[in-house]
């Protein structure tokens, strides 16, 4: 086997230094994700830090009245905590929308946040693939790319985010609480955790070599409506086509407040927010959401197999404004 | 060496099993290997772990087309733990099937098919053969290959093999392009269906262990016998040098019928090392290095007469293959003979493709042709403005249309009467896309099925012990098909014990041979081998007795008559053994043996995004004596669900530029999940076939599989108006055709 040693620490502190000491080192949750990479050799870390032992597994209320999420809460855990479908029923609609019930009953918050991408050529070593090795190509372009982001892509990578989490988060306003090993703490929206692929779609985050995720952090929950809309080709256990996360509230007849992120087009979980602007302030209606799903496609582009995306994007959003507004007005 | 034979030359009167007095054929019995399979006792082919075990990992080539011209393994073979990198030429490039006798040697430098094994890494773990298999530096010489089917159509030419005459090539008769023309009705058009991986859970596996010259495997074959001639023919061995023990198949779907790479390599690696060598495949080299069922482009052209008479039917499939193999996808079968009228053609051709090797899988020709047929049945019935059902009954043959032979048995229309009843077809929605539910479009279809039920020579051989035990032993296998149980059944009913006192020994090539798991064979064939044995068994218990046979009744372990009555333990000495063998016979070509079936379901499909789910299903199946009513379900059930697979999900994906299979895993080759299966309502019949065997019994494992697509297919269209004839109907093919999202989202 690609030898790896394995350091289990029993604190964050330990952690951090562990992986400090070891260039190279990657942190493992869950697994559900970085084992299968390592198994066909696409990732190969020369050290495993395994966080299981650390104290990230619980979910607290915070002083503002918002959540923070222990980054080992597991997706299992965080999609049934009363609190979150209370007052964030959009996020746990969307983590019990994505995988199965085994892989969500291991899979943590930190992990899911840093899953990497489904993109067939991504996973098979024998392909040419920018991501995993820089340089050498994008065999999605001119491929099978049925999977693949509409939005965000560049020359060089159109592999698309998986996660359905993350895409609900993004709604949220999520903040990304982090331990790095000189021992500071880092604070950062969500929306700045992901990069954008450019010239170079192997760097996926804004996480320094080493540095700890050690929670998700989530505002006071903001008035309005809920809902996660996921299309999948099977009823379970199926990455997004395209999903919309959305959060709408609707008072004398006018939006008030509008969050939309959406999953399977983006090749980071997707937020635009000059369509939400489009939408606050507004009459609900059928002309005002194709004109938000415009500015949501706008810089849209299909690669061939995926080009359904952009239609059924737009399809899904306008049906799924419609039922968040319908009767609230 | 056999003791007593039954050759299929006349129909049977009359079945002992029928004398049973408290029979088990025919009621629902659970797998009696279930405790085993549950509990985690019965071992599959990867779990032997034989004295001084080394492991081997296939190196496989990068291109899809080429030819290797270096391998630099020096740091894989300096690499811990690494024993070997042999690249012996007989390693098969291209796994076996049903038919041939070999999978002849195609060497290790030539690349046919991105994915094709060049090698096999050899080491004192898995992980450490897996790590070393990615280091080894592969240099090749790329040259054009053919991947695209659809492009190179115009190459297309006819089969080389007609496969023992079992997939006929051409058969033309009348004059089909005038009848065309004058037609009242007519339906001409092309349905394609892509690849599709057999998906079976068990991964490809073997443990070669040589001793004193004679080659062990523990594999995962549904045709041991088979493997086993196979594989001796690439080894240069005799048969007899060979043992395969597969006791336990994880599924197989046709995957395993033919020797497998994985198989070769461990046997050659073994000789090679002087150690045990254990090969499994991953599921990705299952996905892109064992087989596949072929891609096909089906042109069906029919026509019918004012009267709904079809007076041509017309079924030209063009399939892929690679250069040099002789099985083709057979997609024309059931168009032989399922429907009536004068004006015939059924044609097949076959483009040379560089794609994984083309291999039977599950009801080949049948499931995906009638996909085609089906769909094309419930265009015209459209055209005619005619009920489907009415239109099939209005083409119900008499005879075989084709051959003019009698159906040894044939139930179709009593099939679509009781189905229509069950699934209450009368109140379905006539209007297509006129059926709404909130915010889904709700369809109706159906389709009728049929499958050739096939027979070929097989033993078995029937113990019964000084206590009156009763052992069954055949080479056959159980599939998750069920054998053990119902070979189990025919032995307890025939000798009249109760079925724990009956026990059943399979896949070892040592014992008595058989036709193996396959083509829906598997039960008629080797419990007819079984059934021939007991009726020889009962003639020396009678002669024991000193009492003529059909004087006795077998029950409860007695031998009873009137006046009599004894254990029969009482009458075997020291034991009794009889091996049984069937044959088949002239009934074979003098009768069309055929089970047959219909369906109904509802499809909903989301008027938004197209998302499609079944939402209720009914099948009616008239298959002969069905022999365990819970196993037959469940296999028909499978069937339905490869079906529903079929119609919406399954597509094994090539990169164009490559051939290369993309979606290599179960998250991205998308089987149907439990949520997108419907309870499945399965209806058999009472039926017996007269000709078919002793047993009266005709295949049920793949009949479900046919025609079942077709009901999602015309259900699809009943829902949408949208008639997708390119599989898999996935939400993309559907969505241009839904109403606009204002009108998508009306309320019921
Ligand atoms: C078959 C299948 C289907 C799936 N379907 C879906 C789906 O439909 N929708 C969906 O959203 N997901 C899906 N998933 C993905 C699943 O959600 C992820 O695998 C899971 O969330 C990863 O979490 P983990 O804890 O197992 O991560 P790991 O595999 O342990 O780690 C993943 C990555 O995150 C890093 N990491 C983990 N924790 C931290 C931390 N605290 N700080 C810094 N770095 C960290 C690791 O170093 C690694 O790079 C599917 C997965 C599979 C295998």
């Amino acid at each position: 086997m690609i030898a790896f040693d394995y350091i289990r620490p029993g604190d964050a502190a330990e952690a951090l230094q562990a992986a400090a000491e070891r260039p190279g080192a990657r942190f493992i949750a869950g697994g559900t994700n970085l084992l299968d990479l390592m198994k066909l050799g696409i990732e190969r870390p020369r050290h495993l830090v395994d966080i299981g032992g650390l104290d990230l597994r619980t979910v607290s209320e915070t002083p503002d009245g918002g959540l923070r999420i222990g980054a080992l809460v597991s997706n299992a855990e965080l999609a049934a905590h009363p609190l979150v479908r209370d007052r964030y029923p959009v996020l746990s609609q969307a983590i019990l929308a994505g995988a199965s019930g085994q892989l969500r009953n291991k899979a943590t918050t930190g992990g899911n946040l840093l899953q990497r991408t489904r993109c067939y050529y991504f996973y098979d070593p024998a392909s040419p693939c920018n991501k995993r090795e820089p340089g050498s190509g994008c065999a999605a372009l001119g491929g099978f790319n049925r999977i693949m982001a509409i939005l965000g892509t560049s020359a060089h990578c159109i592999a698309s985010h998986p996660s359905d989490m993350a895409v609900a988060m993004r709604a949220l306003d999520a903040r990304v609480e982090t331990r790095l090993p000189e021992g500071t703490t880092g604070d950062r929206k969500l929306d700045t955790l992901y990069r954008l692929p450019g010239t170079t779609p192997h760097i996926e985050h804004t996480l320094a070599p080493g540095e700890l995720i050690t929670a998700v952090l989530l505002p006071p929950p903001v008035p309005g409506r809920h809902h996660y809309r996921k299309v999948r080709d099977r009823a379970s256990y199926a990455f997004a086509l395209v999903s919309v996360a959305a959060v709408v509230a609707v008072e004398d007849g006018r939006i008030t407040q509008a969050a939309l992120a959406f999953g399977g087009i983006g090749t980071m979980p997707w937020r635009d927010r000059a369509a939400e602007e489009l939408l606050v302030g507004a009459t609900p209606g059928q002309d005002l959401f194709e004109r938000c799903a415009d500015a949501v496609l706008a810089r849209a582009q299909g690669h061939g197999g995926n080009d359904f995306k952009i239609p059924l994007l737009r399809r899904t959003l306008v049906a799924c404004l419609t039922d968040l507004t319908e009767d609230a007005r | 060496m056999t003791d007593a034979t039954v050759k299929m030359d006349a129909p049977f009167p009359a079945s002992l099993l029928d004398s049973a007095p408290a029979p088990t054929v025919g009621t629902a019995q659970p797998r009696i290997d279930g405790p085993r399979k549950v509990s985690g006792t019965a071992r599959y082919a990867a779990e032997h772990f034989p004295e001084g075990l080394a492991h081997g990992v296939l190196l496989r080539a990068p291109i899809g087309c080429g030819r290797i011209t270096g391998v630099d393994a020096e740091a894989a073979l300096a690499m811990p733990g690494v024993l070997a990198l042999i690249r012996d030429e007989r390693l098969i490039r291209n796994g076996g099937d049903f038919a041939g006798a070999a999978a002849p040697v195609q060497g290790v430098d030539e690349v046919a098919y991105f994915g094709q094994p060049i090698g096999v890494v050899v080491a004192d773990s898995p992980e450490r053969a897996r790590a070393a298999a990615l280091s080894v530096k592969v240099t090749y010489e790329a040259a054009p290959g053919v991947f695209d089917m659809e492009a190179a159509r115009g190459t297309a030419l006819p089969p080389t093999d007609d496969i023992y005459g079992l997939f006929l090539i051409h058969t033309e008769q009348g004059d089909v392009d005038r009848t065309a023309h004058e037609a009242a009705a007519l339906v001409d058009a092309v349905w394609r269906t892509p690849s599709q991986s057999h998906a079976a859970m068990e991964p490809h596996a073997s443990v070669a262990v040589w001793q004193d010259g004679r080659l062990t495997l523990h594999a995962s074959y549904q045709s041991p016998v088979v493997t086993r001639d196979q594989l001796a023919t690439v080894m240069g061995l005799q048969p007899s040098e060979v043992r395969i023990l597969s006791p336990f198949v994880g599924g197989g779907f046709g995957g395993k019928l033919g020797v497998m790479p994985e198989a070769v390599a461990a046997a050659i690696a073994a000789r090679h090392l002087g150690r045990p060598v254990k090969v499994v495949m991953t599921r990705q080299q299952v996905f892109e290095t064992t087989g596949r069922r072929p891609m096909t482009h089906q042109r069906v052209r029919l026509a019918a007469d004012a009267a709904g008479r079809l007076t041509v039917l017309q079924h030209e499939t063009i399939t892929d293959q690679l250069a040099g193999e002789v099985f083709f996808e057979p997609a024309g079968l059931a168009t032989h003979l399922l429907y009536a009228g004068e004006n015939r053609l059924v044609d097949h051709k076959v483009v040379r493709t560089n794609k994984l090797l083309g291999v039977s899988m599950r009801a080949p020709g049948e499931a995906i042709g009638q996909l085609a047929l089906e769909c094309a049945m419930d265009e015209l019935a459209e055209a005619l403005d005619l009920d489907p059902i009415e239109l099939r009954l209005r083409n119900e043959p008499e005879r075989h249309p084709e051959l003019g032979i009698p159906f040894s048995s044939r139930a179709l229309v009593d099939c679509l009467r009781h189905g229509a009843d069950r699934f209450g077809w009368a109140s379905r929605n006539r209007v297509p896309g006129g059926l709404r539910d909130g915010e889904w479009l709700v369809g109706h279809g159906m389709a009728a099925a049929a499958r050739g039920n096939l027979f070929g020579p097989s033993r078995a051989r029937v113990r019964i012990d000084a206590g009156g035990r009763v052992m069954v032993e055949t080479e056959m296998t159980d599939i998750g098909t069920g054998t053990y149980t119902v070979l189990a059944q025919i032995a307890a009913d025939l000798l009249g014990v109760p079925l724990a006192r009956v026990e059943v020994r399979l896949g070892d090539t040592d014992d008595p041979a058989s036709a193996g798991s396959g083509g829906s064979w598997g039960a008629a064939t080797s419990g007819s081998a079984v059934y021939a044995a007991c009726a020889e068994l009962r003639a020396r218990l009678a002669a024991a007795a000193g009492l003529p046979a059909d004087t006795l009744t077998f029950a409860d372990g007695m031998v009873t008559a009137s006046g009599f009555r004894r254990p029969i333990a009482e009458l075997v000495g020291d034991g009794l053994s009889v091996e049984g063998s069937v044959q088949p016979g002239e009934s074979n070509s003098r009768f069309n043996q055929t089970s047959y079936g219909a369906h109904f379901c509802e499809v909903r499909v989301h008027a938004v995004t197209g998302e499609l789910r079944v939402a209720r299903w009914n099948s009616v199946f008239a298959a002969g004596r069905i022999l365990n009513r819970q196993t037959a379900t469940s296999q028909a059930i499978g069937g339905v669900v490869f079906g529903i697979g079929g119609a919406l999900t399954e597509e094994l994906v090539h990169d164009p530029r490559s051939g290369k299979v993309v979606n290599r895993d179960l998250g991205e080759y998308h089987v149907p999940v439990h949520a997108d299966i419907p309870p499945i309502d399965v209806h058999f019949l009472e039926e017996r076939d007269p000709v078919a065997n002793p047993l009266l019994a005709k295949g049920v494992g793949e009949l479900g599989v046919c025609g079942s697509g077709a009901a999602v297919a015309n259900a699809v269209y009943n829902a949408t108006g949208v008639r997708v004839r390119d599989f898999p109907i996935t939400l993309d093919k559907v969505l241009a055709g839904l109403p606009p999202v204002s009108a998508a989202r009306r309320r019921a």
